[in-house]
């Protein structure tokens, strides 16, 4: 009987759900959430609509947009375990125990981490990418639209396989980085760094994906007369953040692979018997994770620059140096990893040259503040909602920068090494970079999607509850940091007397947390007051760059005609020369891709195959890779389906299209 | 008839564009798998002596076998270049039977480094015994499944034109095919040079 079980489920048995009550609650929450949307959707009569319009779309827009709801739904997921580290480190002192068992509290910061960088950085980046880089070009659509519906379900599946860790099994307590040995077999003998391994194996070979396709986009579809100095900023960007991701996550896959292998195979990569070297797996993962961080934070910087000029209604100052800064950071990235563990014995010389290393790109990244600083001078500001994000990250992003400067110092290092001060430094990078680029990202371009722009108030309320809550959780950290407060501490000593500073981390959270309600509350205000905010221009803010040529919401199209383009800010231009709209020339049939459930079906697939793996389900591998190849071939014996929409179609929708015509 | 013409010509512009966007995006994914490999060829650099109480390199090969396997690789390559060239004649016979001749050298090629692999785990030298053996099977595994994916591909292809002849897309996913096929030829020409002579002097 036991064998019929173990050849038909592997490892997985009913011990596997969840005891203790507060992962019992994560899980009740997880899975009675997903029964209200099933519930929903069934009473509603949705799924056709669900299965059509969305699941199935190629649509970048629609991509982008399920990229979006997906990456604050893990941000949601990953403020909850902030909230409960918060308070068991706020309680957690002298006979105290707090909230969580020391097992679970490491499950809980690993997961954290693992949520905020791969599913809710990555998967804002790549929403927004989505949402808004094929209009800023010029074009209709991404180079390989069904590689870009593939790369969302890789995305969706891998942060699906991190939420079933909470119901069935447990997730790993490695950390978020998971280094070996803690992470081998010996040390970790449960499935958790299994699916840490999976989730982010999969999910990372979306991103490798999106990254080869954003790349060729920018490189081949843009408008004509868009020389590359003459692409927006937040283009050049991303095209950066593109190149990193096609050198960097190769690297990322073939660590995950290796640690899976030495964990699934017995091989001995990384174990500390039979030759393996741990220190190799530190060394790989920050060589793919140093330039991670860039990854995220370069489209931050890049939608930073659209807003900063649009809402100085100014040219950016220095493009030129802020293009070349860019370039600097993205080639420099590859050269600081080492900077990560100066502790690991490298000797000085080594340390030295990745101490100079970073403190060198502090320099394009200065130049970069000073541009936008420049930009904002003698500019007319307005302080819209994106703009307080901006002031917000510039504020904090200095400070962290700084902050990051000081521990470039290799000697300095030795002290801050694995120190709150370290957690507060890289907090205050990816929040106040990363996070808040985001948001005023996401503020800003949101009329161009839904086609309304958002309550202001509410926005205003939730910029400051953030900055306020952010400040409160993380001032604290630095000082604590530097009093010796190691990170991962589930229990500290009463007479260290850091509970205090504990406590306002705490409070600070709080705020954040009040500032997400403010951003959903913002969310559903807006939607009901979409009639008073309908955006009847296609541009609410006087934009300079192409995605504001196009209405409001962009069409299906994107362009009815491709704009020809002369100068950077082409729009602004267009907008400046001519006083009178245009009236568009003639249509002609334009070819989009049809919608097509593959991307998900072989998503799926990759799938079932890690929840194989991690459960040595062994029946499952070779079917779920059979399936998967099958349907990758099936699919490309039918070469991009295209349906056609006729020049009457496309006068009908221009007809109702509420942009005005410059272009 | 004017105006049609015109849309055709278009048409055809617009699938040319189309290609070479393809074209483009297969070379970027071809220098990410480049960048995959060259982490796999690291790590075996790093852990090339650690052979714990496991074999070293040196002896541990036959070199003989493995000149065979790389003749028999470089080979299909050249018969690849055949069947695109074929191919470009519109030549569909020979297209199909240059494919399959590259296939076919393909699958030997692969029965070959799995025939290897078996005797090695046969004589007690399997991946769990070192990190040398580990990082070993990995680097060549991993170039040896990119060729069972070749595989599967070009017999799609065959497949594909077969049925359907040389049309516009099979054509274009042929010169992929030979583009990764190539590729692969580079990467065991490091492993060859890298792994099996350098690691038997």
């Amino acid at each position: 009987m036991n064998l019929l079980f173990a050849s038909v489920l592997g490892k997985l048995g009913l011990d596997d759900l969840p005891h203790d009550p507060i992962a019992a609650g994560g899980a009740i929450m997880l899975v009675g959430g997903l029964l209200t949307i099933v519930a929903a959707l069934t009473y509603f009569k949705k799924w056709r609509w669900l299965w059509t319009e969305w699941l199935t779309s190629l649509d970048h827009k629609k991509i982008g947009v399920m990229y979006i709801i997906i990456a604050s739904v893990m941000l949601l997921r990953g403020v909850a375990d902030a909230l409960m580290l918060r308070t068991q480190q706020a309680l957690s002192t002298g006979a105290s125990e707090g909230i969580l068992n020391a097992d679970h509290f490491q499950q809980v910061f690993s997961a954290h981490g693992s949520i905020m960088i791969f599913f809710v950085g990555m998967g804002f980046m790549f929403g927004i990418i989505n949402l808004i880089l094929p209009q800023q070009l010029g074009s209709r659509d991404v180079a390989f639209p069904f590689l870009n519906s593939l790369s969302f379900w890789l995305f969706a599946v891998g942060a699906i396989l991190m939420n079933v860790s909470l119901v069935i099994g447990e997730f790993s307590a490695a950390g978020w980085l998971a280094y070996p040995p803690l992470s081998g077999i010996k040390l970790s003998p449960g499935v958790g760094v299994d699916y840490w391994i999976w989730s982010l194996q999969i999910a990372g070979l979306g991103s490798l994906l999106s990254g080869i396709n954003f790349f060729t986009t920018i490189i081949k579809m843009r408008a004509p007369g868009m020389t590359l100095f003459k692409m927006p900023m937040f283009a050049w960007s991303v095209l950066s953040s593109m190149a990193l991701v096609m050198f960097a996550f190769p690297i990322l896959t073939v660590t995950l692979a290796l640690l899976a292998l030495d964990r699934s195979l017995g091989m001995h990569f990384f174990t500390t018997d039979g030759g393996g070297n741990a220190m190799m797996y530190i060394n790989l993962i920050w060589a793919w994770g140093h330039p991670e961080v860039y990854i995220l934070i370069l489209p931050a910087f890049g939608i930073f620059s659209e807003i900063v000029a649009t809402f100085s209604r100014k040219r950016l100052f220095g493009y030129t140096s802020m293009v070349w800064a860019i370039i600097a950071i993205a080639f420099l990235s590859f050269t600081v990893w080492l900077h990560h563990f100066f502790t690991m014995g490298a000797g000085a010389n080594v340390n030295a040259f990745f101490g100079i290393m970073t403190m060198v790109i502090a320099v394009p990244t200065g130049v970069k503040v000073f541009n936008w600083l420049f930009t904002m001078f003698r500019g007319r500001i307005r302080l819209d909602t994106p703009m307080l994000w901006f002031i917000g990250f510039v504020i904090t992003f200095t400070i962290g920068g700084v902050a990051g400067v000081l521990m470039s110092v290799p000697p300095a290092d030795f002290q801050m090494h694995n120190s709150l001060f370290l957690v507060a430094h890289f907090h205050t990078m990816i929040i106040g970079g990363v996070l808040f680029g985001y948001f005023a990202g996401l503020s800003y371009w949101f009329p161009k999607i839904f086609g309304y722009t958002l309550n202001e108030r509410l926005g205003k309320y939730a910029f400051w509850n953030w900055i306020i809550g952010f400040t409160l959780a993380f001032v604290p950290l630095y000082i604590l940091g530097l009093m010796g407060a190691t990170r991962r501490l589930n229990h500290y000593d009463e007479s260290l007397g850091w509970q205090q500073l504990f406590i306002v981390a705490g409070v600070g959270v709080l705020f954040v947390c009040l500032g997400i309600f403010f951003q959903l509350l913002q969310l559903v205000v807006s939607y009901f007051q979409r009639h008073k905010h309908m955006d009847t221009t296609g541009d609410p803010w006087n934009g300079r760059t192409l995605e504001w040529a196009t209405a409001s919401p962009t069409p299906v199209y994107n362009f009815a005609v491709i704009p020809t383009v002369n100068d950077r800010d082409a729009f602004w231009e267009a907008k400046e020369k001519s006083s009178e709209p245009r009236q568009p020339a003639a249509y002609e049939p334009i070819f989009l891709p049809k919608n097509t459930g593959f991307g998900l079906y072989i998503a799926v697939c990759a799938g079932l195959f890690g929840f194989g793996v991690i459960w040595q389900i062994i029946w499952l591998l070779p079917l779920s890779l059979v399936l998967l190849i099958a349907c990758i071939i099936i699919r490309a014996s039918d070469p991009e389906p295209e349906y056609e929409l006729s020049p009457a179609a496309i006068a009908a929708i221009e007809a109702t299209s509420n942009r005005r015509q410059y272009l | 008839m004017n105006h049609h013409s015109m849309t055709k010509a278009k048409l055809a512009a617009a699938e040319h564009a189309a290609a070479a966007k393809t074209q483009f995006g297969f070379w970027v994914y071809l220098m990410t798998d480049c960048v995959l490999f060259a982490s796999l060829f690291a790590v075996y650099a790093v852990l090339q002596n650690n052979t714990a109480r496991g074999p070293v390199s040196q002896g541990l090969f036959d070199l003989n076998f493995v000149l065979i396997e790389t003749v028999l690789l470089l080979t299909s390559s050249f018969v690849c270049g055949m069947a695109v060239l074929a191919a470009a004649s519109l030549n569909r016979r020979a297209t199909v039977i240059f494919l399959a001749i590259t296939c076919l050298l393909g699958a030997t090629f692969l029965g070959m480094e799995l025939y290897e692999f078996s005797h090695l785990i046969h004589e007690g030298n399997g991946w769990q015994t070192s990190a040398f053996l580990s990082a070993f099977f990995t680097l060549v595994g991993t170039h040896g499944l990119h060729i069972l994916a070749g595989l599967i591909w070009g017999l799609s292809l065959i497949a594909q034109i077969v049925r359907g002849g040389l049309n516009h897309s099979a054509v274009k996913r042929l010169g992929l095919f030979s583009l990764f096929w190539h590729f692969l030829d580079v990467v065991w020409i490091f492993i060859f040079t890298v792994v099996y002579m350098i690691g038997s002097l």
